[in-house]
C-alpha cells in the first residue's frame, strides 16, 4: 500500500497529539518536526498547566474553543492512565470577592450547562470555607467545577511523542521548516535547515509560529501576537490550596491563579500582557509583571511566603490568533495543509480532542479513507523515579543496576538510574544535542530548592559520558548555551 | 548499633568522626559525593588551616589531613541520607541509600554535618531571562577545579563576600576577564585579605549596587546593574548594563537543615541552622550539628572545632544516656548582633561562641552586661565572624541568661 506522508509541524502538545492519534493507522506515514533539540519547548513548555472545566469559552464567539475544551478535558482521564502523565483531579473554585462577581459566576454556570460540563454548583461561603479554609477571609462564595485537573505539560508531550515514536511516527528535531512546495495547488514537501522532507499533507502545528507557516502557503488571513503570562514557583513546604483558585474571570483573562502544581510546589500566575508580534521569543520575566501577579494572588491567597522562599520564576507566551478562536480546518487554496493555528489556552486542555478534530478533517475534507493498525501501542511506561519508589522496590532495582542508589539531584531525589533511563529516552525521540533542560524535564532534577547548583555539575559529566562529547559542550537548553568555552586552561592559552 | 553516626563527609564531619573515634566510640560517616572533604577539594587556594594544623594549607590539602585519619572509622561515601528516624531519646536510624541499595542502621546519637546551600538568582529576585552562564559561585568553582571546565570568558559577581572574591581571582588567573564585582551594601563583605584581591587583578567593585536583570538568547548577554540608596532602595534612573557572558551569584550561605527539620528540630531564624547547647546538640536529645550546618563559619578551623566539640557532646551523651539536666542560661542577642550560637550554656565549661554583628563599627566594646565582661575591639564587621571564649566561671556568674552586645566605645 503507498503510504500517505504527513507532516507535522511543531512538536507541543498540539502536533505530539496528532502525531500520537495519527500514529494509529497503516496508510499514514507520519513525521514529526520541531526546530527545538527537544518536544514540547515551545508554549507547551511554560503554561498554568491545568486541564480546564470548559465552562467559560462561548460557543457562539469561540465554538472550537468551547467544543474541544470539554472534550480534551474528558480524553485527558484516558490519556493520562494509558500514557502515565503525572497528573491531579483536584477541582477548581471561581472566587467571588464582590456581590457583582455572583452575576459572571451565574454566566459561567450557564455558558458550562450549554457547553455540556458536569457537576458545576455555586457554592456559598459556609462550603467555601470547607473547601478551601486558606482562602482570603473577603470571599462571599465561588462556582465549584470538580472536574478540573492538572497535568505536568513537557512530561505531558514527552509521553505523547514516545508513545508516538513507539507506533511509528519519525521525528525531526532541530529542524526548522523554512519553506514549504506547492506544485499545482497541492503539498509536495517541506523545505527545512536539515534537508528536503517529502509531504502530501502538512499540519500547521507550530505554536507562536503557526501564521509563518501558513504564510508559506500564501495563507494569510490570520495573524498571531504574543500574550505574555509570568508565574512565581515557591519552595515546598510552603503550604497551598488544594483546589485550582480563579478569580472571577475578566473579558481577556481567566485571571491569576493560585495553586499547588503537582510536585506540591506552590504557584501563582499568570498575568496578560501584549506583545507585538515580532516578540515571540520574548520570554524575560519582568519586575513590573511578577508584581502585578504578587497583587493579583495576594487578593485571593492572603498569606503569600516572603520573597526568599520563592524558588523560580518565569513567563510563558500565548499565541493569540485573530478573532480569538482556534483554527482548525484544511484550507482549500492548498490541497494537504491543514492549520491546527491559535492554540491558544485552554490548548493543553483540548490538545486530544484537538488530534482527533484533525482525523475528521483529513478523511472528511481531504477524502483520505484511514485503515486502523491491527497493532497498535495505546501504553507508555513513565520513567523510574527514585523519590516515588518505597525502599524494597528501590533495592530490586539497586540489584539490577547500582545507578539507582546514587543520588545525583539531592532536593528532589533523582537517581543517576532515573538519569540514565531519562538520556535513553532523549535518544529514543531524537534528542541530538544533549541538554540539562532535556534531563530536567524527563526527572526533576534541578528544579528544587537550590535550583541546580549542586547537581548540575554532575547531569553535565553524565551527559558528557553518555553522548560522548566533552563537558563543557553539555548544553543548558539547546545549541547556544553550552555550559562552558572549553577546558579550564583553554583562555591561557589563548583559545 | 553505633555510637554515632556522622551525617556529611566535609571538615565539620571528619573532624567530628576522628574526634569520636579517638574517644572510643563506634562511627560512621556517610557523604553523598563519590569523594571526602565536602567543599574542600574545590578551594584549591590557600588560607587554610592556621589554627587548626598551624600551618597555611590549600583545601584539598586540608582535607587530605583529615582523610588521612579516618583509620578505624567506618566510611561511606556516594552514600546519601534520606531520612532520620528519631525514635527516642536513646535510640535513633539512619537511612541512606548508595550503589548498595537503601540501609536503615540503629546508632546511639548523630552528628550532622551537612554542610549549607547557596542561595541562586531567583531568590535574589533577578529578572530576565533563564539563560546559560549563571552559576552560583560553588558552581563555577566545582565545574572549574573538580571537572576542568571554564564557564565564560566575561564575568560579573554578585557579592563581596570571600568566595566571590575568590572566584574573581580564580577566573582572573584562568584568563577570563572579571567586569565587575557587585555589592548591595555599602561596605565589602570579604575578609581584608581577599579583598586586595580587587587591587591586585584591576577589578571594579561597585559598592551599594545590585544586579537586576539579566538578558541573553541562548547565553547571558548582558547584565542590568542599578544603585541603592542607605535603606537598599533602589535609585531610579541610575540603572546600567554591563556587557558579559557569566553571571556568578555569591550571595551568602543557607544551612541546609531538611533532614533535621523534618524530624521537628528548632531552627533559629537568624543563623539558618538549629538551636543548640554548649554540646551543639539540638532540640531533639542526641542529635549534634556541627559546621556550615550550625551557622555560616569563615574559617574551616570553626567548622573542624565545632565537628569536634559535637563529638564530646555525643561521648557523653553515650556515657550518661543523655546529657544530664541541667540550669541553663540563655545567651540573648543585644545591640549590633545579628547572630550567636551556641544558643544555651550550662556553665560547666569553658565555651566558644560565635557571633556576627549586623553592620561595621569602629572602636568598640564587646559587652556582656550580666556578667561584667568587656573585650576593646577596633573594628567589628558582618563578613568577619567573632569567636569568644566564656570561661565557665563567668557563666556561672550569671542567672538566667547572658546578653551580648557591641557598643560604641566612650
Ligand atoms: C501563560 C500561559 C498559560 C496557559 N495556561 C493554560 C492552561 O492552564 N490550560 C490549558 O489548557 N492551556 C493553557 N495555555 C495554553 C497552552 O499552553 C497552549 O495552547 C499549548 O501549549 C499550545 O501548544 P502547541 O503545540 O499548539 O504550541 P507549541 O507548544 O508552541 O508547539 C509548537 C512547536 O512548533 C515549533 N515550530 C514553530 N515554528 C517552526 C518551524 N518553522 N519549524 C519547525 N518547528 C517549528 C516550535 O518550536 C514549537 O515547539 C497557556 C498558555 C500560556 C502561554
Amino acid at each position: 500500500m503507498e503510504k500517505v506522508k504527513v507532516a507535522i509541524v511543531g512538536a507541543g502538545i498540539t502536533g505530539a497529539s496528532i502525531a500520537r492519534v495519527l500514529s494509529r493507522y497503516e496508510n499514514l506515514e507520519v513525521h514529526l518536526i520541531d526546530k527545538n533539540p527537544d518536544v514540547g519547548w515551545g508554549v507547551s513548555k511554560a503554561n498554568t498547566a491545568i486541564i480546564h472545566g470548559g465552562y467559560d469559552d462561548d460557543p457562539k464567539k469561540y465554538p472550537m474553543r468551547a467544543k474541544l475544551c470539554i472534550k480534551g478535558n474528558r480524553l485527558w482521564h484516558e490519556w493520562v492512565k494509558e500514557l502515565e502523565i503525572p497528573h491531579i483531579w483536584n477541582g477548581a473554585l471561581i472566587v467571588a470577592l464582590k456581590e457583582e462577581d455572583f452575576d459572571e459566576l451565574e454566566a459561567l454556570l450557564k455558558r458550562g450547562i450549554e457547553n455540556g460540563v458536569p457537576e458545576m454548583r455555586i457554592v456559598d461561603r459556609e462550603e467555601l470555607f470547607k473547601l478551601e479554609p486558606g482562602l482570603t477571609k473577603d470571599a462571599l462564595g465561588a462556582l465549584w467545577v470538580p472536574i478540573v485537573g492538572q497535568i505536568a505539560p513537557i512530561p505531558a508531550v514527552i509521553a505523547i511523542t514516545e508513545n508516538a515514536v513507539a507506533n511509528g511516527v519519525k521525528t525531526h528535531l532541530e529542524t526548522e521548516v523554512r519553506g514549504i512546495k506547492v506544485r499545482n495547488g497541492e503539498i509536495v514537501g517541506l523545505e527545512t535547515n536539515s534537508g528536503f522532507i517529502e509531504a502530501d499533507v502538512v499540519i500547521n502545528a507550530a505554536g507562536l509560529y503557526a501564521d509563518d507557516i501558513s504564510r508559506m502557503v500564501g495563507i494569510d488571513y490570520f495573524q498571531i501576537h504574543p500574550r505574555k503570562g509570568e508565574y512565581w514557583i515557591f519552595d515546598e513546604g510552603v503550604p497551598g490550596p488544594r483546589r485550582v483558585l480563579f478569580p472571577t474571570p475578566t473579558p481577556i483573562s481567566k485571571g491569576i491563579v493560585v495553586t499547588t502544581e503537582i510536585s506540591g510546589h506552590l504557584m501563582i500566575g499568570p498575568n496578560a500582557q501584549d506583545l507585538p508580534p515580532e516578540e515571540k521569543e520574548n520570554l524575560a520575566t519582568t519586575r513590573e509583571g511578577l508584581e502585578e501577579v504578587w497583587e493579583g494572588a495576594k487578593r485571593l491567597w492572603p498569606n503569600l511566603p516572603p520573597r526568599n522562599k520563592v524558588i523560580r520564576t518565569f513567563a510563558g507566551l500565548r499565541p493569540e490568533p485573530t478573532g480569538g478562536d482556534f483554527i482548525i480546518r484544511a484550507e482549500k487554496e492548498v490541497w494537504g495543509f491543514i492549520n491546527v493555528a491559535g492554540i491558544r489556552s485552554p490548548g493543553l486542555t483540548s490538545a486530544p480532542a484537538i488530534a482527533y478534530e484533525v482525523v475528521e478533517i483529513i478523511k472528511n475534507d481531504l477524502g483520505i479513507k484511514l485503515v486502523e493498525k491491527s497493532k497498535w501501542n495505546p501504553y507508555r511506561k513513565e520513567i523510574t523515579h527514585f523519590f516515588a519508589l518505597t525502599y524494597d522496590e528501590i533495592n530490586k532495582l539497586v540489584r539490577k543496576n547500582p545507578a539507582y542508589g546514587k543520588i545525583i539531584c539531592r532536593c528532589n531525589r533523582v537517581s543517576e538510574g532515573d538519569i540514565l533511563e531519562a538520556i535513553e529516552r532523549m535518544k529514543f525521540i531524537g534528542v541530538k544535542t544533549p541538554s540539562v533542560d532535556s534531563v530536567k524535564f524527563r526527572t526533576k532534577a534541578t528544579t528544587g530548592t537550590c535550583q541546580g547548583s549542586f547537581c548540575r555539575p554532575r547531569i553535565i559529566q553524565i551527559l558528557a559520558r553518555e553522548y560522548g562529547i566533552p563537558p563543557w559542550k553539555v548544553t543548558l537548553k539547546g545549541r547556544g548555551s553550552e555550559i562552558g568555552v572549553g577546558d579550564v586552561k583553554s583562555l591561557i592559552r589563548g583559545e | 548499633m553505633y555510637d554515632v553516626v556522622v551525617i556529611g563527609g566535609g571538615p565539620a564531619g571528619m573532624a567530628a568522626a576522628i574526634r569520636a573515634r579517638d574517644l572510643g566510640l563506634r562511627v560512621l560517616l556517610l557523604d553523598d559525593n563519590d569523594y571526602l572533604g565536602g567543599i574542600l577539594p574545590q578551594c584549591i587556594h590557600p588560607g587554610f588551616g592556621i589554627h587548626y594544623f598551624k600551618e597555611e594549607l590549600t583545601g584539598p590539602e586540608f582535607a587530605y589531613k583529615l582523610m588521612s585519619n579516618l583509620e578505624g572509622v567506618e566510611v561511606k561515601t556516594s552514600a546519601r541520607v534520606l531520612e532520620i528516624i528519631n525514635y527516642s531519646d536513646i535510640e535513633k536510624f539512619v537511612v541512606y541509600t548508595s550503589p548498595e541499595g537503601v540501609k536503615k542502621v540503629p546508632t546511639r546519637t548523630i552528628i550532622y554535618a551537612a554542610g549549607a546551600r547557596e542561595r541562586h538568582a531567583f531568590e535574589i529576585g533577578i529578572v530576565g531571562d533563564r539563560v546559560s552562564g549563571i552559576y552560583t559561585a560553588g558552581e563555577a568553582q566545582t565545574l572549574m577545579d573538580i571537572y576542568g571546565i571554564m564557564p565564560g570568558k566575561e564575568i560579573v559577581i554578585v557579592g563581596s563576600g570571600d568566595v566571590g572574591l575568590i572566584m574573581a581571582r580564580r577566573f582572573s588567573l584562568e584568563g577570563a576577564r572579571v567586569k565587575a564585582v557587585i555589592e548591595l551594601m555599602p561596605y565589602p563583605g570579604g575578609l581584608a585579605r581577599n579583598i586586595m584581591i580587587l587591587r591586585d587583578f584591576n577589578i571594579p567593585l561597585y559598592l551599594s549596587h545590585k544586579v537586576v536583570e539579566v538578558r541573553g538568547r541562548g547565553r547571558v548577554e548582558r547584565v542590568k546593574v542599578v544603585k541603592v540608596d542607605e535603606n537598599l532602595r533602589e535609585i531610579p534612573g541610575s540603572e546600567f548594563w554591563i556587557k558579559a557572558d557569566t553571571l556568578v551569584i555569591s550571595a551568602g550561605l543557607i544551612p541546609n537543615v531538611r533532614l533535621l527539620s523534618d524530624i521537628g528540630v528548632v531552627i533559629d531564624p537568624s543563623t539558618g541552622g538549629p538551636v543548640v547547647n554548649d554540646r551543639l546538640e539540638t532540640s531533639i536529645p542526641g542529635i549534634f550539628v556541627a559546621g556550615n550546618a550550625l551557622l555560616i563559619n569563615d574559617l574551616v578551623d570553626y567548622v573542624a572545632e565545632q565537628g569536634e566539640l559535637a563529638a564530646e557532646g555525643a561521648k557523653e551523651f553515650i556515657d550518661n544516656g543523655g546529657i544530664l539536666s541541667k540550669h541553663w542560661i540563655k545567651i540573648e542577642k543585644g545591640e549590633n548582633i545579628r547572630l550567636v550560637a551556641p544558643h544555651y550554656v550550662s556553665g560547666e565549661r569553658d565555651v566558644w561562641l560565635y557571633a556576627r554583628v549586623r553592620r561595621p563599627m569602629e572602636n568598640v566594646v564587646l559587652e556582656f552586661p550580666e556578667i561584667g565582661k568587656r573585650i576593646r575591639l577596633p573594628v567589628v564587621k558582618p563578613a568577619e565572624m567573632l569567636r569568644i571564649k566564656l570561661r565557665a566561671k563567668e557563666i556561672r556568674e550569671a542567672e538566667n541568661k547572658i546578653t551580648i552586645r557591641v557598643i560604641e566605645n566612650d
